[in-house]
């Protein structure tokens, strides 16, 4: 296990000397089964870890687009609407400047993290209003429109993973000692 | 004596050299534009250094007799059970930057030129929030940790509380605090406007290596994802290292339960760390053996460099400090002494040392640093400074015990770039993790203006 460096945990470890440490007493969490803590566990990962059931295309994502996320995101993804409400598709060269606006097709290292957002956060004043099938497909509309996929392309817990952004091969880890 | 001469000077060293100087029959400016020895701050000095000002004597205007106020004249106002700043300090509030609730993230900005000390007063320490502030029942909340564990746990507030807790000051920063900097112009702001993303506070909480030993973490997980229950499940990828380091789950900010803004009822607190990081309302860590890549950590906080390479995982807010007095909008009242005064922090560790500048970086002198000084805390520096009415640029330069020196504008938009398109707004974030210096121009009137130096 991991060396405990915190002065924090040594005086813990001492408070308790008299008797065993709380870790190893049980302690004071309550066990909990994976099961039960299925409906919070969202955080996709980039290998395509806990992506769901279920699939879409850009057709079926234009649809509920049009419906659900035009209003802020502009006419098919093109923003303008308020400055707050980032246009998805398009974006310049980093190479424009420090200011340069990120975009998904010019910043974003992998694809799940739309998916992960989507279905996080979106759309904003209904969060968590959209179906599995439904952000598989407003992904891969986000997606086409980026012409990141083909327009009929399938979106799905096995596709998704393997969309290779175009920035993902840019980024730099100045300190791997942190990690 | 000591080895290290950027380490503060100790109680003692102040006051053998005080005795010192004792039969001297003035103190020496340090540096050039009227910046006193910080030592005339012990004991009578300042009140001498005063005495001996370079412009002649310093002379008040003759005092009035003295009748009593009518205040004095009435019983006051019953004792409240919480009480709220005078009604004269009403002008003392944090700049929003979202006030009609649009769709979008909302920040308040701590007003650093209205305040003194260390510690953020909870109603104003920084606060941002992108998707609201959840109104969260604390009987109802609860925190889960799982994942790459042996054993899948739950907590509340209730048995967090009854862990034996750990107390510590701590800065929290957000990623894009002082981003307007970036702008090509100087932006005129005050320090509050500019530097509002960063706030500072005693913290209590349970160290988080604590619920993860009870937990038992996989030795293979090597991240975190922390999330937290506001209508975004914010979350962010904490590397496992850092958990182990000096991460707590906060439960009290300044001795009471932390503000609804603030993670209301349970936070992570990632010392140094970037502020996004230190997940509000945390409901949910999970071990894992990669990084999520979410939203913020792909998108929001990480920066394009110069030539349009891109950094991931900064994580630190690095050594800093900025002048909040005087400063912008705090306009000088005539020539004689002053104490110019501030904030420094290191997100690597304590201050070690502070320098001030009266002459836009020509002369630097060491300030005198205020109170304890905490590891990625604030720490407040002092400098006596006799003012002759000319104009004066006024900087600060932060060092921390790791050898970090706050960089150099020049040295800083070298590395970093500067915003190609024009920047309107301090309220903007053109890039993150801006840590030069701050330069405040003072004119012949008193008045301040902010500059690049």
């Amino acid at each position: 296990m991991y060396t405990h460096k915190s002065l924090a945990a040594v005086a813990l470890a001492l408070a308790f000397s008299a008797g065993p440490a709380f870790a190893q007493s049980g302690g004071l969490g309550k066990p909990i089964t994976e099961a039960d803590i299925k409906q919070w566990d969202i955080a996709i990962l980039p290998d395509g870890t806990n992506l769901p059931p279920g699939s879409g295309t850009s057709a079926q994502g234009a649809k509920i687009f049009a419906e659900k996320c035009s209003a802020c995101h502009g006419d098919a993804g093109k923003g303008g609407i308020s400055p707050a409400y980032p246009a998805l598709v398009g974006g310049a060269p980093l190479t424009n400047g420090i200011d340069t606006v990120k975009t998904i097709a010019n910043y974003y290292a992998y694809a799940t993290t739309i998916f992960d957002y989507i279905r996080r956060a979106m759309p904003y004043n209904m969060p968590r209003s959209l179906t599995d099938d439904e952000t598989y497909a407003l992904t891969a509309y986000i997606l086409s429109l980026n012409k990141l996929i083909g327009e009929n392309d399938v979106i799905d817990g096995k596709t998704l993973p393997q969309v290779k952004m175009p920035n993902r091969d840019n980024f730099i880890l100045p300190y791997p000692d942190r990690i | 004596m000591r080895k290290v001469h950027m380490a503060p000077l100790t109680r003692e060293e102040i006051m053998g050299n005080w005795k010192r100087r004792r039969g001297a029959s003035s103190l020496d400016d340090v540096a050039g534009n009227g910046l006193i020895n910080r030592r005339a701050l012990l004991g009578q000095g300042f009140a001498i250094a005063g005495a001996v000002g370079a412009a002649g004597t310093v002379t008040s205007a003759a005092a009035e007799p003295l009748v009593d106020a009518p205040w004095g004249l009435e019983v006051g106002a019953i004792t409240p059970p919480v009480q709220t700043p005078s009604p004269f300090e009403k002008n003392v509030v944090r700049a929003l930057s979202n006030p009609n609730a649009d769709f979008r993230t909302s920040h308040a900005r701590t007003p650093h030129q209205l305040l003194g000390g260390t510690v953020t007063p909870n109603g104003l320490h920084f606060s941002i929030n992108h998707a609201g502030i959840p109104n969260i029942d604390p009987a109802q909340h609860k925190l889960v940790i799982h994942g790459m564990v042996r054993r899948p746990l739950e907590f509340t507030l209730e048995s967090l509380s009854r862990y034996p807790l750990v107390t510590r000051m701590a800065f929290v920063e957000c990623a894009g605090n002082s981003a307007g900097m970036f702008a090509k112009e100087p932006l005129q702001a005050p320090a509050g406007l500019l530097h509002g993303l960063v706030s500072n506070a005693e913290w209590t909480g349970v160290p988080l290596s604590t619920l993860l030993d009870e937990a038992g973490v996989d030795p293979k997980a090597k991240w975190l994802v922390a999330e937290g229950t506001d209508a975004h499940f914010l979350d962010r990828s904490v590397p496992v290292k850092k958990a182990y380091d000096d991460a707590l789950v906060a439960i009290y900010q300044n001795g009471e339960h932390l503000m609804p803004g603030n993670g209301y009822p349970m936070r992570l607190l990632l010392p140094g760390f970037q502020g996004n990081m230190n997940v509000k309302f945390l409901r949910r860590i999970k071990a894992i053996d990669q990084p999520a890549y979410t939203y913020f950590e792909t998108k929001n906080y990480s920066q394009i460099l110069p030539g349009g390479k891109t950094w991931r995982f900064h994580f630190v807010m690095e050594v800093k400090s900025f002048i909040t007095h005087p400063s912008f909008g705090l306009s000088l009242n005539g020539p004689g002494l002053y104490a110019i005064s501030g904030v420094a922090y290191s997100g690597t560790g304590r201050i070690a040392k502070v320098l001030v500048s009266a002459d836009g970086g020509k002369s630097w002198g060491e300030a005198a640093l205020q109170g304890s000084i905490h590891e990625k805390s604030f720490t407040r520096f002092v400098m006596p400074w006799r003012w002759d009415g000319q104009p004066a640029i006024l900087q600060s330069r932060a060092y921390d015990d790791g050898g970090n020196v706050q960089p150099l504008r020049a040295d800083f938009v070298a590395m970093r770039g500067e915003a190609t398109n024009p920047v309107t707004t301090p309220l903007a974030f053109p890039n993150q993790h801006y840590n030069s210096i701050t330069s405040w121009a003072v004119d012949g009137k008193g008045e301040i203006k902010h500059v690049y130096a």
